[in-house]
């Protein structure tokens, strides 16, 4: 049996996301679907193995706008439904939730946005907060695995309760940490969808579901939020503990609570230092707000990453201000906290300490110094494409079609691992200058082509992943064409969603129920619009890079070249070696090798390493996955590949 | 397995793009009273283990205190930039001294080698598990583990990964006081 699955009163390990999935099982979840993107993918991934035998329809839709609209069918059906998304996914999906908000939901749709403060697998920290103030919808957030369980089970009550979507948040700390968690009880009984819509426009549950007449309709959803105002004063997600009449006060939430908590622990301070921790986090109630802040004059309000509470705590205690005077704010607005980044114990510790002027027992400096030394010992860790990485292989190609080329042609690049190529540029052979949101590779690569009237004429390339070409670059992709962008386009399919772990997407036959479905074909498609296909494997650097400096040369329109090769952690090819691959010590010439260390020097494969003492190449083969590239690129033909035999 | 004998358990981790190549870190925290946080405060780890001799320097220099005490993987992976020749990479026995100096104490194992003549070299995770539960740091016993692994494993893994275990015990000799 699951783990997601355990009988209600048994005590689990969960991960964040498996608690989060836990809860809308046990509010007796229908549909689920979602976009992959760290920190968010278990959720999806760990609903759809109990789909069976919780008769749920579970879906990885093409993006997070597609994704919202299936759940928000399911909810019109009267259905229990949840969207799933990393941060920006938000931002994908913000069109139809403003008016999706305006029209009002009918079964409990709670969308769940997973953040990632300090950005540790983004390439952006946005916060999604702001939108459930926006988008005037309840902002939920769990500061324990348990609560992360109860939470959402309570998400769907709310929702349905109000009639429109809440939204729950959390964080790649809370997300994919793990902890103790409680289980409930699972509902025996599923619902059946049934959508009325021929009742008066007005009526929210017969009516039709459009987000017209707008005035009417938004008075409406502004009433019902004032209602979640009065559910929120009472919350049991919204706790104090501390001393009576503290000399600070912490307001706080998410994963900054446990933060919270381990500063006071810390630094000493229980007996001084109080904390209301708010699982209710938009809107705010104003009455148990006023109850806390009447206790004492300091407050330090700790969140990441902007200061999303802190302004409207602040709101509400300036409406106050009569009753209560003025107090002293700390947070991000005064710079006791950083609003960049994630927080830890330890930056909140420093800034509680700074405040109440209270010094942590620190190590002995002897110590200290120590330590910083050997910090310097260490080298940084940089990071690169896996061994045997088809990406590394594509990169090689592009960067030296460009290179022939001679006219400074540069990549747009895209949202994947492939992004790595922006991010450590060497890695990308230094051709990559642009990276921002998925599919924006391509669009700018349309821009940059138009660019010649105005004296720009370098070759313009773009590259996208499988997965996100049918996420967003299909219309850039239409644009390009229509407007005759001279455009390189490149797909780097490896055969899944690789970087948030080989989630199925809408090229591959398999759902995530794990059906059969009909592929959609990227080259069928690119072709369909009238653009010139070529398809290669990545690994063949001969007829890649021929196909490449044609493509460069051919002016006038969009071509795309398919680069096929699995990701080397697939599941089908992890672990399995394609070929031995050595370095035969009598050919390679080390550093007397005209080359100047091509391989270990300019290809960067972490498993084909430089012998210090032999002054020669040498493979790695714990970390050789066997791709055998590197024995195209030595100038000697020194490095040597056999087939494997399994 | 700490779950069951009545702790609470945190663990941070980041995985994704984190994982390409870089450094990366899990806290594995426990407590008889609370939830903790899944980050641990600056210099206050109880144990290491580190599964490469740098990345068990990187998190020393960050976590380590003088009651610290440290289980490291032998095995070096390079950093790219070793490899081309722009950074330097300390030598194991620098490495080791620092940890001599800097911890209450020290094991360097080679996991890799002896998960590699087991037939695989991903094993390497499981004989520091062993190695892990043999200096009796932790409160995981080798039934417990045992149990583990029956739960989570195909039935034909749990023999090597089993033996993984034991070689792994077998690597320690000395058990702290």
């Amino acid at each position: 049996m699951s783990k997601l699955l355990s009988p209600a009163r048994t005590q689990v390990l969960f991960m964040g996301n498996e608690a989060i999935a836990r809860g809308a099982l046990e509010a007796g979840l229908n549909v689920a679907a979602g976009y992959p993107g760290t920190p968010s993918s278990e959720i999806i991934e760990s609903l759809a193995h109990v789909a069976r035998e919780r008769k749920l329809y579970v879906e990885w839709s093409t993006n997070e706008k597609v994704a919202l609209e299936v759940a928000a069918a399911a909810s019109f059906a009267g259905l229990r439904s949840m969207c799933v998304m990393k941060q920006n996914g938000v931002n994908v999906a913000s069109d139809f939730l403003l008016h999706l908000t305006a029209s009002g939901t009918r079964g409990g749709l709670v969308l769940v946005t997973c953040e990632d403060p300090g950005a540790l697998s983004s390439v952006n920290e946005g916060e999604s907060r702001y939108f459930a103030r926006m988008l005037e919808i309840p902002l939920l957030e769990p500061s324990s695995f348990q609560e992360a369980k109860d939470l959402t089970k309570w998400a769907f009550e709310l929702s349905e309760a109000i009639g429109n979507v809440v939204m729950l948040r959390s964080v790649t700390r809370m997300s994919h940490a793990s902890g103790n968690v409680i289980c409930g009880k699972l509902p025996a009984k599923s619902r059946r969808a049934k959508f009325d819509y021929d009742g008066p426009v007005m009526d929210s549950r017969t009516g039709p579901m459009i987000s017209t007449p707008v005035v009417a309709k938004h008075t409406l959803h502004q009433k019902k939020l004032k209602g979640v105002e009065v559910l929120f004063e009472k919350s049991p997600f919204n706790r104090y503990a501390g001393p009576a009449k503290p000399q600070l006060l912490i307001i706080t939430s998410s994963v900054c609570f446990l933060y919270s908590q381990e500063a006071i622990k810390m630094l000493g301070l229980h007996k001084k230092v109080g904390i209301l921790k708010l699982g209710c986090t938009w809107p705010l109630p104003p009455a148990l707000l006023k109850k806390h802040l009447l206790k004492t004059d300091k407050i330090l309000i700790v969140e990441e990453v902007l200061s999303f509470l802190e302004e409207n705590v602040k709101v509400l205690a300036a409406g106050m201000l009569k009753q209560m005077g003025s107090k002293i704010f700390y947070g991000k607005i005064d710079g006791s906290l950083p609003s960049v980044g994630e927080l830890n114990p330890d930056i909140v510790a420093a800034a509680l300490g700074k405040i109440m002027k209270v010094k942590r027992k620190s190590l002995p400096a002897d110590y200290t110094r120590k330590l910083q030394k050997a910090a310097a010992l260490v080298p940084v860790r940089e990071q690169t494409f896996c061994a045997g990485c088809p990406h590394r292989a594509s990169f090689w190609n592009i960067h030296n079609a460009i290179a022939l080329d001679g006219r400074k042609g540069f990549v747009c690049g895209d949202i994947g691992c492939y992004s790595m190529a922006a991010l450590s540029p060497a890695t990308g052979y230094h051709t990559m200058p642009t990276l921002h949101s998925m599919g924006s590779g391509t669009g700018l690569a349309s821009g940059f082509a138009k660019l010649a009237a105005f004296g720009f004429d370098k070759p313009i390339l773009t590259v996208c992943g499988d997965s996100t070409f049918y996420h967003a670059v299909i219309p850039a992709l239409i644009n390009a064409q229509h407007n005759r962008a001279d455009i390189t386009f490149i797909v780097l399919d490896n055969a899944g969603t690789a970087m948030t772990g080989f989630q199925p997407h809408p090229g591959l036959p398999t759902s995530a129920l794990k059906e059969t479905v009909p592929a959609v074909d990227i080259a069928a498609i690119c072709a369909a619009i009238g653009a010139k296909v070529m398809i290669s494997d990545p690994f063949d650097l001969e007829t890649t890079s021929k196909i490449l400096t044609s493509f460069l040369e051919d002016k006038g329109s969009v071509k795309v070249l398919i680069l096929r090769q699995a990701c080397a952690l697939s599941p089908e090819k992890k672990g399995k070696k394609k070929f031995n691959v050595k370095v035969n010590d009598a050919l390679c010439l080390g550093e007397s090798c005209g080359c100047n260390r091509l391989c270990t020097r300019i290809f960067r494969c972490p498993a084909l390493i430089w012998d210090r003492i032999k002054k020669k190449a040498l493979v790695d083969e714990v970390i050789c996955a066997g791709c055998g590239v590197c024995a195209s690129i030595c100038p000697q033909k020194a490095i040597l590949k056999t087939e494997a035999t399994v | 397995m700490l779950v069951t004998a009545g702790y609470y358990v945190t663990i941070g981790e980041t995985f994704g793009m984190s994982q390409r190549g870089g450094s990366v870190m899990s806290h594995l925290r426990i407590s008889r009273e609370s939830v903790l946080s899944p980050q641990i405060p600056q210099g206050r780890a109880d144990i290491i283990v580190g599964l490469e001799p740098a990345e068990a320097l990187r998190v020393l220099t960050r976590y380590g205190n003088p009651d610290v005490v440290v289980l490291i993987n032998s095995r070096v992976v390079y950093p790219i930039g070793v490899i081309t020749g722009e950074l330097s990479y300390p030598s194991l026995s620098e490495i080791e001294s620092i940890f001599k100096e800097l911890t209450a104490h020290s094991w360097l194992i080679d996991a890799t080698i002896a998960a590699v003549e087991l037939g695989n070299p991903v094993l390497s995770n499981i004989v520091m598990i062993g190695a892990l539960a043999k200096t009796a740091l932790l409160p995981i016993c080798r039934r417990a583990f045992e149990k583990e692994i029956a739960r989570n494993m195909a039935a034909d893994k749990c023999e090597i990964n089993l033996r993984a275990f034991d070689a792994g015990a077998g690597m320690i000799e000395n058990i702290v006081d």
